[in-house]
């Protein structure tokens, strides 16, 4: 095979790879507001103050899978 | 496949309106390149509705507020409560900082949502200077207020000390990657949201370039109409994170060891 080929092969193979990573950040924010609801659920009278909270988490949790995104973009575009 | 002409990050390029030439250098390599960019234009146009925003809001004062007022209340109070809430009393003479944070990113991403417009915050340079902006106020303020005692930021209280050997390296790390993972948030959503944007746009035209296949196009047609709300909400979202966290962080360099 020839180099050109080898190296478009191998980037293609890796964002797509480098993807997977997000179907980890998908879990993680889906356990979140899944938990936030069936908390608020139980306690509604409670739940407007852990909203803040709440988007701490989910911007913890989703920055993980952006990490992913960006290893994906860059293998595609920058490498 | 795609044509070059509808890819989906041309919309990313940063080019000269006008250019004031390179300074220095041997003019092919070095020197310093100063211009006035799309980027640095749609700065200041953000900069100019934020401050007319504000302007107008607060132009008349009165004690029973018009719509406009109204609504420049309430981004302040909103923000006001955020800091007080997140950050304490104390945080509060961060409130003009945090804020201003909040509203260039807020109008910088809703402006990315007009078509031809340039997202200023789709480039990590930008979204980097302002994470660094704040993890240097962070880090500053906290030895002012503090002193040394500020690296109990790195030693979580009421932990056996067995598990402190443990804690203390992960802590560090986690510390010094916050301008990284701050950075890479708000960069990393606006990028990814209009890259599928410009995605599915483009699949609509290379549809309708097929011509059999054209009525198919009303697919991703309606797929870019129902993510352009969703970008929206992440635009807005983004903002507040942002904030958010700038005040989790600031929190640290009033209170370390917590």
């Amino acid at each position: 095979m020839d180099p050109i080929a080898a190296h478009s092969l191998g980037k293609l193979i890796g964002a797509g790879i480098a993807c997977v990573g997000m179907g980890g950040a998908g879990i993680g924010v889906g356990v979140i507001f899944g938990q936030y609801l069936s908390g608020a659920l139980r306690n509604p009278a409670a739940a407007a103050s852990q909203f803040t909270n709440l988007l701490i988490g989910f911007a913890l949790t989703e920055a993980l899978g952006i990490f992913s995104l960006l290893i994906a973009l860059l293998l595609l575009f920058v490498v | 496949m795609a044509e070059p002409a509808i890819e989906p990050i041309h919309q990313f390029r940063i080019y000269d309106l006008f250019n004031f030439g390179t300074f220095g250098g041997d003019g092919a390599t070095g020197g310093i390149h100063i211009g006035f960019t799309n980027s640095a234009l749609f700065m200041v146009l953000i900069l100019a509705v934020v401050l007319g925003f504000l302007l107008l809001g607060s132009r008349r004062r009165a004690i029973v507020p018009g719509r406009m007022q109204l609504m420049t209340e309430m981004s302040y109070e909103f923000i006001a409560n955020l800091v007080r809430s997140t950050a304490g009393t104390e945080g509060m003479k961060f409130l003009p900082f945090v804020f201003a944070l909040f509203m260039f990113i807020l109008v910088a991403n809703l402006f990315g949502m007009f078509p031809y417009f340039f997202t200023v915050t789709s480039h990590l340079i930008v979204t980097a200077a302002m994470a660094v902006t704040v993890f240097l106020t962070v880090v500053i303020y906290g030895f002012y207020r503090n002193g040394l005692k500020f690296l109990k930021v790195f030693v979580p209280s009421g932990v056996p000390f067995a598990l402190l050997i443990l804690l203390v390296p992960i802590e560090i790390i986690s510390f010094f990657t916050r301008p990284l993972s701050h950075s890479l948030r708000l960069f990393g959503n606006i990028l990814g949201g209009h890259i599928v944007l410009k995605v599915f746009a483009g699949m609509v035209v290379a549809l309708i370039a097929t011509g059999a296949w054209a009525p198919l196009g009303v697919l991703p047609l309606a797929m870019t109409v129902a993510l352009t709300p969703l970008e929206l909400l992440v635009g807005v979202l983004q903002a507040f994170v942002f904030a958010v966290l700038t005040c989790v962080y600031l929190q640290d360099a009033i209170h370390p060891g917590h």
